[in-house]
Protein backbone atom coordinates (compact mmCIF):
# COMPACT_ATOMS: atom_id res chain seq x y z
CA UNK A 1 0.00 0.00 0.00
CA UNK A 2 1.51 3.55 -0.89
CA UNK A 3 0.67 6.28 1.35
CA UNK A 4 -1.97 8.62 0.97
CA UNK A 5 -0.87 11.24 4.24
CA UNK A 6 2.77 11.73 5.01
CA UNK A 7 2.92 14.48 7.95
CA UNK A 8 6.72 15.58 8.28
CA UNK A 9 7.63 17.24 11.48
CA UNK A 10 4.68 19.00 12.60
CA UNK A 11 5.56 21.36 15.26
CA UNK A 12 2.24 23.48 16.85
CA UNK A 13 2.54 25.29 19.67
CA UNK A 14 -0.63 27.74 21.71
CA UNK A 15 1.81 29.74 23.63
CA UNK A 16 3.48 27.60 26.37
CA UNK A 17 1.57 25.08 25.44
CA UNK A 18 3.30 22.60 22.75
CA UNK A 19 0.13 20.71 20.79
CA UNK A 20 2.36 19.15 18.76
CA UNK A 21 5.94 18.20 18.72
CA UNK A 22 7.86 16.80 15.77
CA UNK A 23 4.69 14.46 14.57
CA UNK A 24 5.69 12.49 11.41
CA UNK A 25 3.79 9.49 10.38
CA UNK A 26 2.30 7.88 7.16
CA UNK A 27 -1.18 6.41 6.48
CA UNK A 28 -1.60 3.98 3.68
CA UNK A 29 -4.61 3.70 1.03
CA UNK A 30 -7.12 1.77 2.57
CA UNK A 31 -5.82 1.73 5.90
CA UNK A 32 -7.57 2.03 9.23
CA UNK A 33 -5.32 3.86 12.28
CA UNK A 34 -6.92 4.49 15.12
CA UNK A 35 -5.28 7.29 17.20
CA UNK A 36 -5.22 7.35 21.34
CA UNK A 37 -3.78 9.63 23.57
CA UNK A 38 -5.36 11.36 26.81
CA UNK A 39 -7.14 14.80 26.33
CA UNK A 40 -4.76 17.59 25.47
CA UNK A 41 -2.05 14.66 23.92
CA UNK A 42 -2.12 16.24 20.82
CA UNK A 43 -4.73 14.17 18.78
CA UNK A 44 -7.47 16.87 17.75
CA UNK A 45 -4.43 19.34 16.94
CA UNK A 46 -3.17 16.78 14.56
CA UNK A 47 -6.43 16.19 12.64
CA UNK A 48 -6.99 19.77 12.74
CA UNK A 49 -3.56 20.84 11.28
CA UNK A 50 -4.41 17.99 8.67
CA UNK A 51 -7.74 19.67 7.31
CA UNK A 52 -6.26 22.67 7.33
CA UNK A 53 -8.05 24.41 10.53
CA UNK A 54 -4.80 25.09 12.18
CA UNK A 55 -1.53 26.28 10.46
CA UNK A 56 1.28 24.07 11.80
CA UNK A 57 4.30 26.46 12.72
CA UNK A 58 6.76 24.36 10.96
CA UNK A 59 6.87 20.63 9.30
CA UNK A 60 4.82 19.51 6.18
CA UNK A 61 1.52 18.11 5.24
CA UNK A 62 1.82 15.64 1.87
CA UNK A 63 -1.19 14.57 0.50
CA UNK A 64 -0.31 11.61 -2.36
CA UNK A 65 2.95 13.39 -2.17
CA UNK A 66 1.47 16.63 -3.00
CA UNK A 67 2.30 19.52 -0.09
CA UNK A 68 -1.04 20.89 1.25
CA UNK A 69 0.54 22.25 4.17
CA UNK A 70 -1.24 25.22 5.65
CA UNK A 71 -4.13 25.20 2.51
CA UNK A 72 -7.51 26.17 3.94
CA UNK A 73 -9.84 23.79 4.81
CA UNK A 74 -12.24 24.26 1.43
CA UNK A 75 -8.73 23.69 0.07
CA UNK A 76 -7.82 21.03 2.16
CA UNK A 77 -11.26 19.22 1.21
CA UNK A 78 -10.85 19.66 -2.58
CA UNK A 79 -7.85 17.75 -2.85
CA UNK A 80 -9.46 14.82 -0.79
CA UNK A 81 -9.53 15.18 2.75
CA UNK A 82 -12.87 14.85 4.56
CA UNK A 83 -13.74 14.46 8.18
CA UNK A 84 -16.53 14.14 10.82
CA UNK A 85 -16.41 16.09 14.25
CA UNK A 86 -16.57 14.69 17.77
CA UNK A 87 -19.90 17.06 18.04
CA UNK A 88 -21.35 16.15 14.89
CA UNK A 89 -21.30 19.25 12.65
CA UNK A 90 -24.67 19.58 11.01
CA UNK A 91 -27.03 21.94 9.46
CA UNK A 92 -29.79 21.87 12.05
CA UNK A 93 -32.13 23.16 10.46
CA UNK A 94 -32.61 21.28 6.77
CA UNK A 95 -33.63 17.41 6.72
CA UNK A 96 -30.99 14.59 6.71
CA UNK A 97 -31.59 14.46 3.48
CA UNK A 98 -30.87 18.16 2.38
CA UNK A 99 -27.67 17.56 4.77
CA UNK A 100 -26.50 15.19 1.86
CA UNK A 101 -27.61 16.63 -1.29
CA UNK A 102 -25.65 19.73 -0.18
CA UNK A 103 -22.65 17.63 0.46
CA UNK A 104 -23.57 15.70 -2.83
CA UNK A 105 -23.69 18.93 -4.76
CA UNK A 106 -20.83 20.55 -3.38
CA UNK A 107 -18.39 17.51 -4.37
CA UNK A 108 -19.50 17.90 -8.21
CA UNK A 109 -17.68 20.72 -10.50
CA UNK A 110 -19.90 24.07 -10.38
CA UNK A 111 -21.91 22.71 -7.42
CA UNK A 112 -22.74 26.34 -6.20
CA UNK A 113 -24.51 27.39 -9.37
CA UNK A 114 -28.21 28.63 -9.17
CA UNK A 115 -28.84 26.90 -12.08
CA UNK A 116 -28.54 23.67 -11.02
CA UNK A 117 -31.40 22.01 -8.88
CA UNK A 118 -30.98 21.30 -5.31
CA UNK A 119 -33.32 18.28 -6.39
CA UNK A 120 -31.83 17.23 -9.36
CA UNK A 121 -32.09 14.00 -10.51
CA UNK A 122 -28.54 12.71 -11.01
CA UNK A 123 -27.97 14.40 -7.27
CA UNK A 124 -30.85 12.09 -6.08
CA UNK A 125 -29.71 8.88 -7.95
CA UNK A 126 -26.28 9.03 -5.75
CA UNK A 127 -28.59 10.35 -2.54
CA UNK A 128 -30.54 6.76 -2.04
CA UNK A 129 -27.02 4.38 -2.27
CA UNK A 130 -25.56 6.73 0.42
CA UNK A 131 -29.28 6.89 2.59
CA UNK A 132 -28.89 3.32 2.56
CA UNK A 133 -25.33 2.51 3.31
CA UNK A 134 -25.24 4.64 6.28
CA UNK A 135 -28.80 3.51 7.40
CA UNK A 136 -30.10 6.74 7.06
CA UNK A 137 -32.81 5.75 4.68
CA UNK A 138 -35.64 6.30 7.39
CA UNK A 139 -34.88 8.74 9.06
CA UNK A 140 -33.63 10.71 5.45
CA UNK A 141 -37.20 13.89 6.41
CA UNK A 142 -36.81 13.97 10.13
CA UNK A 143 -35.56 16.79 12.23
CA UNK A 144 -32.03 16.68 13.12
CA UNK A 145 -32.72 17.82 16.60
CA UNK A 146 -34.86 14.94 17.64
CA UNK A 147 -32.47 12.13 15.94
CA UNK A 148 -30.46 9.89 17.99
CA UNK A 149 -27.09 10.58 18.67
CA UNK A 150 -25.55 7.74 16.49
CA UNK A 151 -27.64 9.14 13.75
CA UNK A 152 -26.12 11.98 14.10
CA UNK A 153 -22.90 10.72 13.82
CA UNK A 154 -23.45 8.90 10.75
CA UNK A 155 -25.02 11.54 9.14
CA UNK A 156 -21.93 13.46 9.99
CA UNK A 157 -19.95 10.77 8.02
CA UNK A 158 -21.83 10.13 5.09
CA UNK A 159 -21.51 13.95 4.70
CA UNK A 160 -17.64 13.65 4.60
CA UNK A 161 -18.07 10.92 2.08
CA UNK A 162 -19.81 12.32 -0.39
CA UNK A 163 -16.75 13.92 -2.01
CA UNK A 164 -14.90 10.09 -2.33
CA UNK A 165 -11.61 11.08 -0.08
CA UNK A 166 -8.36 9.75 -0.08
CA UNK A 167 -8.26 10.33 3.42
CA UNK A 168 -11.31 10.46 6.13
CA UNK A 169 -10.48 11.76 9.77
CA UNK A 170 -13.02 10.70 12.04
CA UNK A 171 -12.75 12.48 15.31
CA UNK A 172 -14.38 10.50 18.04
CA UNK A 173 -16.73 8.36 16.43
CA UNK A 174 -18.42 6.89 19.07
CA UNK A 175 -18.08 9.80 21.89
CA UNK A 176 -21.98 11.07 23.52
CA UNK A 177 -22.87 7.66 22.13
CA UNK A 178 -24.88 5.00 24.91
CA UNK A 179 -22.05 2.65 25.37
CA UNK A 180 -24.55 -0.76 23.55
CA UNK A 181 -24.92 1.23 20.27
CA UNK A 182 -20.79 2.02 20.00
CA UNK A 183 -20.00 -1.20 18.54
CA UNK A 184 -23.16 -1.56 16.05
CA UNK A 185 -22.15 2.57 14.87
CA UNK A 186 -19.11 1.58 14.09
CA UNK A 187 -20.05 -1.55 12.48
CA UNK A 188 -22.24 0.56 10.12
CA UNK A 189 -19.48 2.85 9.88
CA UNK A 190 -17.04 0.58 8.65
CA UNK A 191 -19.18 -1.36 6.64
CA UNK A 192 -20.09 1.90 4.50
CA UNK A 193 -16.28 2.13 4.07
CA UNK A 194 -15.73 -1.64 3.04
CA UNK A 195 -15.57 -0.84 -0.37
CA UNK A 196 -13.56 2.00 -0.53
CA UNK A 197 -9.82 3.08 -0.81
CA UNK A 198 -10.17 5.59 1.85
CA UNK A 199 -7.86 5.60 4.26
CA UNK A 200 -9.16 6.40 7.75
CA UNK A 201 -8.08 8.23 10.94
CA UNK A 202 -10.18 8.10 14.32
CA UNK A 203 -9.65 9.38 17.29
CA UNK A 204 -10.34 6.97 19.95
CA UNK A 205 -10.84 7.02 23.65
CA UNK A 206 -12.15 3.40 23.94
CA UNK A 207 -9.75 0.75 23.88
CA UNK A 208 -12.04 -1.92 22.82
CA UNK A 209 -13.46 -0.05 19.72
CA UNK A 210 -9.79 0.75 19.27
CA UNK A 211 -8.60 -3.08 19.19
CA UNK A 212 -11.69 -4.45 17.08
CA UNK A 213 -11.37 -1.69 14.43
CA UNK A 214 -7.91 -0.44 14.18
CA UNK A 215 -5.23 -1.87 12.08
CA UNK A 216 -2.95 0.05 12.92
CA UNK A 217 -2.61 2.71 16.40
CA UNK A 218 -0.51 5.66 16.73
CA UNK A 219 -0.47 6.75 20.33
CA UNK A 220 0.16 10.37 21.65
CA UNK A 221 1.31 12.02 24.19
CA UNK A 222 2.26 15.69 25.04
CA UNK A 223 2.26 16.76 21.27
CA UNK A 224 4.34 13.70 20.33
CA UNK A 225 3.49 9.81 18.97
CA UNK A 226 4.66 7.60 21.32
CA UNK A 227 3.97 4.27 19.86
CA UNK A 228 3.06 3.15 16.59
CA UNK A 229 1.59 -0.25 15.18
CA UNK A 230 -0.65 -3.23 15.18
CA UNK A 231 -3.51 -1.98 18.22
CA UNK A 232 -2.20 -5.37 20.43
CA UNK A 233 1.59 -4.34 20.36
CA UNK A 234 0.67 -0.17 21.37
CA UNK A 235 -1.75 -1.03 23.77
CA UNK A 236 0.65 -3.53 25.42
CA UNK A 237 3.52 -0.50 24.94
CA UNK A 238 5.33 0.16 28.56
CA UNK A 239 5.04 4.11 28.06
CA UNK A 240 1.18 4.01 26.78
CA UNK A 241 0.01 1.80 29.34
CA UNK A 242 1.69 4.74 31.41
CA UNK A 243 0.39 7.52 30.25
CA UNK A 244 -2.28 6.76 27.73
CA UNK A 245 -4.44 4.08 29.00
CA UNK A 246 -3.33 4.04 32.23
CA UNK A 247 -3.12 0.35 33.00
CA UNK A 248 -0.33 0.61 35.40
CA UNK A 249 -1.01 3.53 37.34
CA UNK B 1 -42.63 25.93 -14.24
CA UNK B 2 -41.89 29.11 -12.40
CA UNK B 3 -41.48 31.55 -16.15
CA UNK B 4 -45.56 29.71 -16.49
CA UNK B 5 -46.64 31.20 -13.01
CA UNK B 6 -44.63 34.22 -13.54
CA UNK B 7 -46.51 34.60 -16.70
CA UNK B 8 -50.01 34.06 -15.40
CA UNK B 9 -49.10 36.01 -12.52
CA UNK B 10 -48.13 39.16 -14.63
CA UNK B 11 -51.29 38.75 -16.67
CA UNK B 12 -53.43 38.39 -13.20
CA UNK B 13 -51.80 42.03 -12.47
CA UNK B 14 -52.31 43.49 -15.78
CA UNK B 15 -56.10 43.11 -16.05
CA UNK B 16 -56.53 43.69 -11.73
CA UNK B 17 -54.52 47.04 -12.31
CA UNK B 18 -56.81 47.79 -15.25
CA UNK B 19 -60.10 47.16 -13.22
CA UNK B 20 -58.47 48.63 -9.81
CA UNK B 21 -58.92 52.75 -9.29
CA UNK B 22 -55.69 54.35 -9.56
CA UNK B 23 -54.76 54.99 -6.02
CA UNK B 24 -54.53 51.13 -5.42
CA UNK B 25 -52.44 50.78 -8.25
CA UNK B 26 -50.18 53.03 -7.34
CA UNK B 27 -49.69 51.83 -3.91
CA UNK B 28 -49.23 48.27 -5.45
CA UNK B 29 -46.47 50.08 -7.59
CA UNK B 30 -44.99 51.91 -4.67
CA UNK B 31 -45.51 48.60 -2.45
CA UNK B 32 -43.90 45.88 -5.52
CA UNK B 33 -40.72 48.48 -5.65
CA UNK B 34 -40.52 47.97 -1.59
CA UNK B 35 -40.55 44.22 -1.81
CA UNK B 36 -37.94 44.19 -4.50
CA UNK B 37 -35.95 45.43 -1.79
CA UNK B 38 -37.26 43.42 0.61
CA UNK B 39 -36.73 40.16 -1.35
CA UNK B 40 -32.90 41.15 -1.85
CA UNK B 41 -32.86 41.36 2.51
CA UNK B 42 -34.68 38.05 2.94
CA UNK B 43 -31.76 36.60 0.46
CA UNK B 44 -29.02 37.85 2.99
CA UNK B 45 -31.38 36.71 5.91
CA UNK B 46 -31.60 33.16 4.06
CA UNK B 47 -27.72 33.10 4.28
CA UNK B 48 -27.70 34.00 8.29
CA UNK B 49 -27.57 37.95 7.68
CA UNK B 50 -29.57 40.75 8.16
CA UNK B 51 -28.68 44.35 7.16
CA UNK B 52 -30.19 47.07 8.83
CA UNK B 53 -28.67 49.34 5.95
CA UNK B 54 -30.29 48.51 2.84
CA UNK B 55 -31.78 52.13 2.55
CA UNK B 56 -28.60 52.65 0.82
CA UNK B 57 -28.99 50.87 -1.66
CA UNK B 58 -32.73 51.69 -2.38
CA UNK B 59 -31.39 55.40 -1.86
CA UNK B 60 -28.66 54.74 -4.56
CA UNK B 61 -31.11 53.36 -7.09
CA UNK B 62 -33.30 55.62 -6.76
CA UNK B 63 -30.89 58.95 -7.15
CA UNK B 64 -29.16 57.17 -9.49
CA UNK B 65 -32.61 56.83 -11.82
CA UNK B 66 -33.09 60.56 -10.56
CA UNK B 67 -29.64 61.92 -11.71
CA UNK B 68 -29.68 59.92 -14.97
CA UNK B 69 -33.06 61.55 -15.13
CA UNK B 70 -31.96 65.29 -14.63
CA UNK B 71 -28.28 65.22 -15.99
CA UNK B 72 -28.60 62.47 -18.29
CA UNK B 73 -31.62 62.85 -20.32
CA UNK B 74 -32.65 60.03 -19.64
CA UNK B 75 -36.02 59.50 -19.78
CA UNK B 76 -37.13 55.40 -20.43
CA UNK B 77 -37.85 53.65 -17.42
CA UNK B 78 -35.87 50.78 -18.54
CA UNK B 79 -32.89 52.76 -18.64
CA UNK B 80 -33.51 54.58 -15.35
CA UNK B 81 -34.25 51.23 -13.33
CA UNK B 82 -30.93 49.41 -14.81
CA UNK B 83 -29.26 52.58 -14.07
CA UNK B 84 -30.68 51.98 -10.06
CA UNK B 85 -29.44 48.40 -10.46
CA UNK B 86 -26.12 49.00 -11.49
CA UNK B 87 -25.36 51.67 -9.99
CA UNK B 88 -26.43 49.98 -6.74
CA UNK B 89 -24.32 47.15 -7.38
CA UNK B 90 -21.70 48.98 -8.09
CA UNK B 91 -21.39 50.45 -4.93
CA UNK B 92 -22.13 47.35 -3.65
CA UNK B 93 -18.83 46.06 -5.70
CA UNK B 94 -16.85 48.67 -3.19
CA UNK B 95 -18.17 48.00 0.33
CA UNK B 96 -18.53 43.81 -0.26
CA UNK B 97 -14.96 43.02 0.94
CA UNK B 98 -15.34 45.07 4.17
CA UNK B 99 -18.42 43.64 5.09
CA UNK B 100 -17.64 39.72 3.85
CA UNK B 101 -15.52 39.36 7.03
CA UNK B 102 -18.76 40.12 9.14
CA UNK B 103 -21.83 38.47 10.66
CA UNK B 104 -24.68 39.09 13.28
CA UNK B 105 -24.87 42.03 14.65
CA UNK B 106 -21.87 43.44 13.42
CA UNK B 107 -22.55 43.18 9.73
CA UNK B 108 -26.34 44.85 10.43
CA UNK B 109 -24.43 47.78 12.11
CA UNK B 110 -21.78 48.34 9.60
CA UNK B 111 -24.68 48.53 7.13
CA UNK B 112 -26.70 50.81 8.68
CA UNK B 113 -23.70 53.24 9.63
CA UNK B 114 -22.95 53.28 5.61
CA UNK B 115 -26.22 53.75 5.12
CA UNK B 116 -26.15 56.95 7.75
CA UNK B 117 -22.88 58.23 5.92
CA UNK B 118 -24.92 57.99 2.30
CA UNK B 119 -27.50 60.04 4.08
CA UNK B 120 -25.76 62.63 6.22
CA UNK B 121 -24.11 63.08 2.93
CA UNK B 122 -27.06 63.56 0.73
CA UNK B 123 -28.23 65.92 3.11
CA UNK B 124 -25.52 68.51 2.51
CA UNK B 125 -24.66 68.01 -0.58
CA UNK B 126 -26.83 70.68 -2.46
CA UNK B 127 -25.71 69.55 -6.43
CA UNK B 128 -27.96 66.34 -5.24
CA UNK B 129 -31.27 68.64 -3.98
CA UNK B 130 -29.53 68.66 -0.34
CA UNK B 131 -32.62 68.12 1.95
CA UNK B 132 -35.36 68.95 -0.30
CA UNK B 133 -34.11 66.36 -2.69
CA UNK B 134 -35.13 66.00 -6.57
CA UNK B 135 -38.26 65.87 -8.39
CA UNK B 136 -38.56 63.58 -10.98
CA UNK B 137 -40.96 64.43 -14.27
CA UNK B 138 -43.16 60.68 -15.80
CA UNK B 139 -40.78 58.14 -17.56
CA UNK B 140 -41.64 56.70 -21.10
CA UNK B 141 -41.57 53.41 -21.62
CA UNK B 142 -39.70 51.68 -24.47
CA UNK B 143 -40.51 55.10 -26.12
CA UNK B 144 -43.92 55.59 -25.29
CA UNK B 145 -45.48 58.66 -23.56
CA UNK B 146 -48.21 58.00 -21.38
CA UNK B 147 -50.56 61.09 -22.64
CA UNK B 148 -52.24 61.44 -18.56
CA UNK B 149 -51.57 60.49 -15.16
CA UNK B 150 -53.83 57.70 -14.71
CA UNK B 151 -52.44 56.43 -18.02
CA UNK B 152 -49.04 56.55 -16.57
CA UNK B 153 -49.76 55.21 -13.39
CA UNK B 154 -51.34 51.67 -15.13
CA UNK B 155 -47.89 52.02 -17.49
CA UNK B 156 -45.92 52.13 -14.73
CA UNK B 157 -47.66 48.97 -12.50
CA UNK B 158 -47.24 47.29 -15.64
CA UNK B 159 -43.74 48.14 -15.99
CA UNK B 160 -43.43 46.92 -12.48
CA UNK B 161 -45.01 44.29 -12.66
CA UNK B 162 -43.41 42.70 -15.64
CA UNK B 163 -40.48 43.08 -13.52
CA UNK B 164 -41.11 41.64 -10.17
CA UNK B 165 -42.50 38.85 -12.12
CA UNK B 166 -39.31 38.45 -13.68
CA UNK B 167 -37.39 38.54 -10.54
CA UNK B 168 -39.82 36.72 -9.04
CA UNK B 169 -39.09 34.02 -11.20
CA UNK B 170 -34.81 34.06 -10.93
CA UNK B 171 -35.18 34.12 -7.35
CA UNK B 172 -37.50 30.94 -6.71
CA UNK B 173 -35.06 29.26 -9.12
CA UNK B 174 -32.17 30.41 -7.25
CA UNK B 175 -33.89 29.45 -3.70
CA UNK B 176 -34.53 25.95 -4.71
CA UNK B 177 -30.93 25.60 -6.29
CA UNK B 178 -28.39 24.38 -4.68
CA UNK B 179 -26.91 27.88 -4.23
CA UNK B 180 -29.50 28.29 -2.58
CA UNK B 181 -30.15 25.08 -0.40
CA UNK B 182 -26.33 26.23 0.55
CA UNK B 183 -27.41 29.70 2.12
CA UNK B 184 -29.87 28.16 4.65
CA UNK B 185 -26.95 25.45 5.22
CA UNK B 186 -24.56 28.12 6.14
CA UNK B 187 -27.12 29.93 8.28
CA UNK B 188 -26.64 26.99 10.70
CA UNK B 189 -23.23 26.03 10.13
CA UNK B 190 -20.24 28.21 8.17
CA UNK B 191 -17.51 25.93 9.13
CA UNK B 192 -19.21 22.48 7.84
CA UNK B 193 -20.01 24.01 4.97
CA UNK B 194 -16.18 25.28 3.96
CA UNK B 195 -15.41 21.54 5.18
CA UNK B 196 -17.41 20.19 2.20
CA UNK B 197 -15.66 22.86 0.14
CA UNK B 198 -17.97 25.63 0.03
CA UNK B 199 -16.75 29.45 0.37
CA UNK B 200 -18.73 31.46 2.61
CA UNK B 201 -17.42 34.90 1.46
CA UNK B 202 -18.28 34.13 -1.48
CA UNK B 203 -21.58 32.92 -1.30
CA UNK B 204 -21.83 36.17 1.19
CA UNK B 205 -20.69 38.02 -1.31
CA UNK B 206 -22.97 37.03 -3.91
CA UNK B 207 -26.10 37.42 -1.56
CA UNK B 208 -24.99 40.80 -0.81
CA UNK B 209 -24.45 42.11 -4.61
CA UNK B 210 -27.62 40.64 -5.68
CA UNK B 211 -29.63 42.00 -2.55
CA UNK B 212 -27.85 45.03 -3.23
CA UNK B 213 -29.10 45.01 -7.03
CA UNK B 214 -32.47 44.46 -6.43
CA UNK B 215 -32.52 47.34 -3.78
CA UNK B 216 -31.23 49.63 -6.41
CA UNK B 217 -34.12 48.39 -8.94
CA UNK B 218 -36.34 49.08 -6.02
CA UNK B 219 -35.65 51.94 -4.86
CA UNK B 220 -35.62 53.28 -8.87
CA UNK B 221 -38.88 52.30 -9.42
CA UNK B 222 -39.92 53.79 -5.90
CA UNK B 223 -38.53 57.21 -7.30
CA UNK B 224 -40.75 56.63 -11.00
CA UNK B 225 -43.43 55.87 -8.42
CA UNK B 226 -43.25 58.76 -6.08
CA UNK B 227 -41.67 61.50 -8.57
CA UNK B 228 -39.65 62.45 -5.92
CA UNK B 229 -36.42 61.55 -3.95
CA UNK B 230 -34.68 62.67 -1.08
CA UNK B 231 -32.10 61.53 2.05
CA UNK B 232 -34.58 59.64 3.68
CA UNK B 233 -34.65 57.13 1.46
CA UNK B 234 -31.32 56.20 2.99
CA UNK B 235 -32.53 56.84 6.88
CA UNK B 236 -32.50 54.14 9.06
CA UNK B 237 -36.39 54.17 9.25
CA UNK B 238 -36.41 53.18 5.77
CA UNK B 239 -34.23 50.42 5.91
CA UNK B 240 -36.15 49.32 9.56
CA UNK B 241 -38.84 49.32 7.41
CA UNK B 242 -37.52 46.52 4.92
CA UNK B 243 -36.45 44.51 7.64
CA UNK B 244 -39.98 45.07 9.01
CA UNK B 245 -41.54 43.72 5.76
CA UNK B 246 -38.87 40.48 5.77
CA UNK B 247 -40.12 39.10 9.10
CA UNK B 248 -43.48 39.95 7.95
CA UNK B 249 -42.99 38.23 4.64
CA UNK B 250 -41.12 35.16 5.82
CA UNK B 251 -39.11 33.79 3.38
CA UNK B 252 -40.84 30.75 2.61
CA UNK B 253 -42.86 32.28 -0.16
CA UNK B 254 -41.14 35.05 -2.77
CA UNK B 255 -45.08 35.83 -3.73
CA UNK B 256 -45.77 36.64 -0.03
CA UNK B 257 -43.16 39.24 -0.38
CA UNK B 258 -44.75 41.28 -2.93
CA UNK B 259 -48.46 40.68 -0.90
CA UNK B 260 -46.99 41.50 1.94
CA UNK B 261 -45.68 44.92 0.61
CA UNK B 262 -48.69 45.77 -0.70
CA UNK B 263 -50.58 44.96 2.70
CA UNK B 264 -47.91 47.12 4.79
CA UNK B 265 -49.06 49.93 2.44
CA UNK B 266 -52.38 49.32 2.70
CA UNK B 267 -51.84 49.36 6.39
CA UNK B 268 -49.54 52.42 6.55
CA UNK B 269 -52.48 54.25 4.19
CA UNK B 270 -55.21 53.81 5.93
CA UNK B 271 -53.24 54.01 9.43
CA UNK B 272 -52.15 57.18 8.77
CA UNK B 273 -55.70 58.71 6.84
CA UNK B 274 -57.71 57.37 10.52
CA UNK B 275 -54.84 57.75 13.07
CA UNK B 276 -52.19 60.73 11.87
CA UNK B 277 -50.53 60.87 14.89
CA UNK B 278 -50.19 57.02 15.79
CA UNK B 279 -49.92 55.52 12.72
CA UNK B 280 -46.48 53.77 13.46
CA UNK B 281 -48.35 52.39 16.73
CA UNK B 282 -51.06 50.63 14.51
CA UNK B 283 -47.87 49.33 12.13
CA UNK B 284 -46.72 47.97 15.44
CA UNK B 285 -48.97 45.84 16.76
CA UNK B 286 -49.47 44.47 13.04
CA UNK B 287 -46.00 43.50 13.10
CA UNK B 288 -46.39 41.98 16.81
CA UNK B 289 -49.84 40.21 15.62
CA UNK B 290 -47.69 38.36 12.99
CA UNK B 291 -44.89 37.52 15.13
CA UNK B 292 -47.15 35.82 17.67
CA UNK B 293 -49.40 34.06 15.20
CA UNK B 294 -47.49 33.81 11.67
CA UNK B 295 -44.09 33.44 13.02
CA UNK B 296 -42.45 32.08 9.88
CA UNK B 297 -44.35 35.35 8.38
CA UNK B 298 -47.27 35.24 5.84
CA UNK B 299 -45.38 33.06 3.78
CA UNK B 300 -46.29 29.88 5.82
CA UNK B 301 -49.66 30.30 4.94
CA UNK B 302 -49.26 30.18 0.98
CA UNK B 303 -46.38 27.77 1.01
CA UNK B 304 -47.40 23.61 0.78
CA UNK B 305 -46.65 22.11 3.89
CA UNK B 306 -43.73 19.24 3.83
CA UNK B 307 -43.74 15.86 4.92
CA UNK B 308 -43.80 15.65 8.47
CA UNK B 309 -40.52 15.89 9.98
CA UNK B 310 -41.13 14.00 13.78
CA UNK B 311 -39.70 11.22 14.06
CA UNK B 312 -42.49 8.36 15.39
CA UNK B 313 -41.74 8.20 19.12
CA UNK B 314 -40.64 4.27 19.11
CA UNK B 315 -37.74 5.32 16.95
CA UNK B 316 -36.67 8.70 19.11
CA UNK B 317 -35.04 6.18 21.66
CA UNK B 318 -33.61 3.47 19.34
CA UNK B 319 -30.15 2.52 18.92
CA UNK B 320 -29.01 3.74 15.44
CA UNK B 321 -29.15 0.77 12.69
Amino acid sequence: MTAVLETRSLHKSFGAVVAARDVSIEARRGERLGLIGNNGAGKTTFVNIVSGYIKPDRGEVLLDGADITGLSPRLVSRQGVSRSFQIPQLFATLTPEENLLIALGLARPGGLSSWRAARAQALLDELEPLLSRFGLAPYRHHVIAALPGGVRKLLDIAMAMTGRPKLLLLDEPTSGVAAAEKFPLMDVIMAALEDTAVAVLFIEHDMEIVGRYAERVLAFYDGRVIADGAPAAVLRNADVQRYVTGVNG
Amino acid sequence: MNAIIALGAFLALALAGFLLPGWLVFLAVVGFAKGLVALGLILLMRGGLVSFGQGLFYCAGAYAAGLAMRYGAIGDAALLVASGAVVALVLALVIAPLLAGYRGIFFATLTLALSMIAYGILNKTYVLGGSDGINLRAPSFFGYQPPNSAMANYALFLFTSAIVAVIAALMRRHFDSMSGLLSLAMRDNEIRAEYLGASPRRVTVVNFLVAAGLGGAGGALAALALGHIDPEFAFWTTSGEFVFLAILAGHASIAAVFLASLLLELVRSFSSQYFPNSWQMALGIFLLLVILFLPQGLGSLLRRRRKPRELPIASRAEAPP
